[in-house]
Order: C-alpha cells, then sequence, then structure tokens
C-alpha cells in the first residue's frame, strides 16, 4: 500500500468517527426532542407536581434545578478558581503539590453515587440539616471542585510567560499581575471550563438523592424571606431537582402520565442546558471583548 | 515632568560618593541554575546615560546577566546569584530589596513584542494606575508624553482605544517601550529588542535607543554586530559565562585586545 492510499484511507476513517459522533448527538436530540416537546406547555411549566393523577407540572423541579446550580457555582468557583491560582502560580514543585494534585484527580474520578454517600454521612447526618438545598450544593461541590481546580490551573499555565513577565518587569506585584493581566487572559478557558461544570451538575441525579432529597415542600414563590419554610430561596429545605425527578417517577411514581412527564422533563432539561450554555458562552465572549478591546 | 511615585528600592543615601557617573557597578557576580553556573564572577561597571552593549553566542549568559539586574531571574525556579550589583550603593541582589520597587526604576524590553491584550491607552496605563495615579488628566497626559518619547504617537493617537494586537510587530514593541517609560526608570534593559522585528522596525527601535540614552541608561543585549557598533557606548563581550572584553564600543569593534573578540566580531564563530 503506497503512502497516498493510507493517507486516503486515515482521512476516511476519520471522516467516518466525525459523522458517528454527529449522528449520535442528533439522534439523541430527536428522540428527546420529538417525545418532550409535544408534552412541554406553560401549564407544564407552571404547575407544582402531583403524587398521584395525571397532569402534574415540574415548576418546583425546574426551579430547585437552576437554584442548586447557583448555590453550587457560588461556592465552587471561587474555591476552583482558588484552587487553580494557587496550583498555577503559588505552589512550589515538589512532593507536596504533586500529593495535592494526585488527590485532585482521584477525587475528580470518584463516582457520583460515592459522593452522594458521603454526602449523606457529611452534610446530612452529621451537620443533623436533613435532606436541603445546601447539602445538595456541598455534594455537587466536591463532585466538580476538581475540574474547576484543573481547568483553572491548565487556562492559567497556558497564559504566555512573556505576559506575566511583562507586567512583573513594570514593578507590578505578583498578585495585581494575577489580577490584571493573567486572569483576564486565561478567563475564556476557565468559563468553559465552569460551564461544562455546570452542565454536570445541572444534569447531576445520583449525588442529590441522598443529599438534597426527593422532596419539595409547597412553596410560595411570593415569599422572598430566606429563612422562611415556604420560600424557594431557603437553602435549608429539601429540593428535588428535574434530573432527580426524571429517575423518581421512573422508579417510583404512581401518577399514570410517567411517561409524558418523565420525557417533558428531558426534554426541558436538555434545553435548558443548551440555553445556559450559549448564554454563558455569548456573555464570556462579550466580557472577553471588553477587557481585551477587540471588536 | 510628571513625577510617577518614586519609591527606591531601600532609602536612598545622598549619592556623592558616586561622583564617576556609574549608574551600576558589577563586582564578582556569579549565577546559577541549580548546579550549573552560568554567570562565572563578572565585574563591570555601567556608565549613566549611555547605551553599553552586551554581545557573545548564545547561551554566554549575557541574557541570563541582564536579567539579574532587575531581578527577573527570581521567576526562574533554583536560579541564584552570588556577588553584587550595586544601585545607588545598595546591593540589589540583597533579600532585602524590595523587589517590586526596583523593576519600577530598572524597566526591561524584551525580545518578543508582549503588548497585554488590552487597549493601546490601558497597556500604558496599566502600572501608571497601580502605582497610584488615578487622575484622567495626568494618566492622558503620561500616555502621550511616553509614546511621544517612543515614536509612536502619531501613529496611535486616533486608535488608542483599540486593542495593542491590532498593531504591528515593530509597534508593538514600541508600545512595549513606551510602558517602560512611562514608569520613568532610571535605567532600561533591552533584551534583543529589535530581533524578532523587519528591517524598517528595527532602524526605528534603533533610532529610538539612541534618543533614550539622554534621559536613561540603557543596556541592550544584542545578537547584531552592526546593531551594536551603531547604537552603543561600551560593549561588553561574553563568552560562556565569562566577560571576555568590556571596552569602548569604538575599539571593540575596531581593535579589541582581547583575540577572541576579534575572532567573534568577524564572524569566525558563535
Amino acid at each position: 500500500m503506497n503512502t497516498k492510499t493510507s493517507d486516503r484511507i486515515a482521512s476516511g476513517i476519520f471522516y467516518l468517527i466525525a459523522l458517528i459522533i454527529i449522528l449520535i448527538l442528533v439522534s439523541l436530540f430527536y428522540y428527546i426532542l420529538v417525545n418532550g416537546l409535544k408534552n412541554i406547555s406553560l401549564n407544564f411549566l407552571t404547575a407544582p407536581s402531583s403524587n398521584v393523577r395525571a397532569g402534574g407540572g415540574i415548576r418546583d423541579q425546574l426551579f430547585n434545578s437552576f437554584y442548586v446550580l447557583f448555590i453550587t457555582m457560588l461556592i465552587a468557583v471561587p474555591l476552583g478558581v482558588g484552587g487553580g491560582i494557587y496550583m498555577a502560580e503559588y505552589a512550589k514543585p515538589g512532593k507536596v503539590t504533586d500529593t495535592i494534585r494526585s488527590c485532585v484527580e482521584v477525587l475528580a474520578s470518584l463516582p457520583s453515587i460515592v459522593i452522594g454517600m458521603f454526602g449523606l454521612l457529611m452534610f446530612v447526618n452529621l451537620t443533623g440539616w436533613g435532606y436541603t438545598i445546601l447539602g445538595g450544593a456541598l455534594a455537587l461541590t466536591v463532585f466538580n471542585l476538581p475540574v474547576i481546580v484543573r481547568v483553572s490551573e491548565d487556562a492559567i499555565r497556558s497564559v504566555p510567560r512573556e505576559l506575566k513577565e511583562a507586567s512583573l518587569a513594570l514593578g507590578i506585584t505578583h498578585w495585581h499581575t494575577i489580577k490584571t493581566v493573567i486572569l483576564p487572559s486565561a478567563f475564556p478557558t476557565i468559563l468553559t471550563g465552569i460551564i461544562l461544570a455546570a452542565g454536570r451538575v445541572f444534569g447531576e441525579a445520583a449525588a442529590l438523592l441522598f443529599t438534597a432529597g426527593l422532596s419539595t415542600p409547597r412553596l410560595d414563590y411570593a415569599n422572598w424571606n430566606p429563612f422562611s419554610q415556604t420560600s424557594p430561596l431557603n437553602i435549608f429545605r429539601p429540593a428535588e431537582t428535574l434530573a432527580v425527578h426524571i429517575w423518581s417517577v421512573n422508579t417510583q411514581g404512581l401518577i399514570p402520565d410517567v411517561e409524558e412527564v418523565s420525557s417533558g422533563s428531558a426534554a426541558v432539561l436538555v434545553i435548558s442546558v443548551l440555553i445556559f450554555n450559549l448564554l454563558a458562552r455569548w456573555i464570556g465572549s462579550m466580557i472577553h471583548r471588553k477587557i481585551t478591546a477587540t471588536k | 515632568m510628571v513625577t510617577a511615585t518614586k519609591e527606591r528600592p531601600v532609602e536612598s543615601k545622598t549619592v556623592q560618593s558616586n561622583r564617576k557617573q556609574n549608574i551600576l557597578n558589577v563586582k564578582n557576580l556569579e549565577i546559577f541554575y541549580g548546579e550549573k553556573r552560568a554567570v562565572n564572577g563578572i565585574s563591570l561597571d555601567i556608565e549613566k546615560n549611555s547605551v553599553t552593549a552586551l554581545i557573545g553566542p548564545s547561551g554566554c549568559g549575557k541574557s541570563t546577566f541582564l536579567r539579574s539586574i532587575n531581578r527577573m531571574n527570581d521567576l526562574i525556579p533554583g536560579a541564584r546569584a552570588k556577588g553584587e550589583i550595586l544601585y545607588e550603593d545598595i546591593n540589589i541582589l540583597s533579600d532585602q530589596i524590595n523587589v517590586v520597587a526596583l523593576r519600577k526604576e530598572i524597566g526591561m524590553v524584551f525580545q518578543k513584542p508582549n503588548p497585554f491584550p488590552k487597549s493601546i491607552y490601558e497597556n500604558i496605563t496599566h502600572a501608571l494606575k497601580f502605582a497610584g495615579i488615578r487622575k484622567k488628566s495626568e494618566l492622558d497626559k503620561i500616555v502621550e508624553e511616553s509614546l511621544r518619547k517612543a515614536a509612536l504617537w502619531e501613529e496611535v493617537k486616533d486608535r488608542l482605544q483599540k486593542s495593542s494586537l491590532s498593531l504591528s510587530g515593530g509597534q508593538q514593541q514600541r508600545l512595549c517601550i513606551a510602558r517602560t517609560i512611562a514608569m520613568k526608570p532610571t535605567v532600561m534593559l533591552l533584551d534583543e529588542p529589535s530581533s524578532a522585528l523587519d528591517p524598517i522596525s528595527n532602524s526605528k527601535v534603533e533610532d529610538l535607543i539612541v534618543e533614550l540614552k539622554k534621559d536613561y541608561s540603557i543596556i541592550i543585549v544584542t545578537h547584531n554586530m552592526q546593531q551594536a557598533s551603531r547604537i552603543s557606548d561600551k560593549t561588553a563581550f561574553f563568552l560562556s559565562g565569562d566577560l571576555i572584553e568590556y571596552d569602548l564600543t569604538e575599539k571593540i569593534f575596531t581593535n579589541p585586545s582581547v583575540k577572541k573578540t576579534e575572532e567573534y566580531i568577524s564572524g569566525r564563530f558563535g
């Protein structure tokens, strides 16, 4: 076989692989959307779920998903980016740093159900909180922190050394250089990492089963006092998220329209992830353009 | 003259002992990377308001020496220096030196143009703001002043808010020089500042360097012999970490006293 044919075969194989990936994605979306979209209506999105009757909605679950995501990111992003800064800029190469890095990697590869069990011990039983949004968010933080640390570290390391030197050579301190030169340059990559992590959080069920629970108390959306039991903003209440809801109606649902509710929920989940991915990317590129002064 | 907040690295003594107009006195400087010695105990004096060129083949220690003058080697793990570099009678290699303040006095321009990915204006104000200058009018004034000194003002005055990355390589390098000038250093270290530039940009940068020596003491590392002979007053020739010869540029290029120097500048090795 001459080199030309082998080159052609190689290109052919790679095109085929690309095609397979696209096919999987398209058919998955087709299946979810075709099955799900017909079940989505305004009522479905705004009605509370029902335990026994048909026609329940997913209002609380949808809200819970976004709220848990928000709380998780509020904890995980500062910690994760801080960890990344430490690993990339302050940690001296050596045994300690290597150990930290292996810990981060092991943490990243733990199955989410195991983290759920750990969360049950730590954030539910030990703290005595019971099933809470905060417990769920902390479990999800454990699960996402390594990803954000890793991505931030890599992003910061890939900022050209020349930029850092330029800033230091002008008599600017290390920390100010990190804040004003390194982080802005690393920002797009860090943002992509955070979006990926957010997608994982949004779709995560296993880690939440034992931490945020399978139920939601009656919520009064007019009550904005975060310390009130019926307020949706209360972080010490149990909260069933959309992903958990899909699992629970399928495994233990008593409602007659399990099929409709779960396929509708799945479609909402997928569309939500898509929307905030696009939104986050758009906002990110706006911020990036603003700080780099490119049009 | 705008007075940028100038802290001396250490409280400066009245500089009366320094009548001989040297800005830096290097004594027995040795620099190590881990176990490897890159600079072998060199001693030389750098004159004030002059251009000093450092020449020599790659890996001879000239850039290492240059980077030690504003302590940029601190960033390299395992790098350490012995000996003394006296700046206003203070050993800047001492642990007690405030490196941040030192780098305001001794600025540096690098081989590859490295503007910040920000606007042209912000490239210059970045360090000024950190130094505590906040007034818009004052910032505007320094930006114009330093861009003029770097011979870039006419080319960019209408697009100060555009990204610095929209400039050509030569313009970017002059912007880097401008932002260093804006800090009003006393010494400027130039590490092959025009090696990545085309001939026209190169000659603009050279003209600029000659112009700048009125206000600053300049030390330049260069691989370009013509450049060294055109712009410098004194030339130091380095080889394998040793300072082989240090003299007036004219002498080095017409009648060097060491044979190695002659061989190098005539292109027989290196």
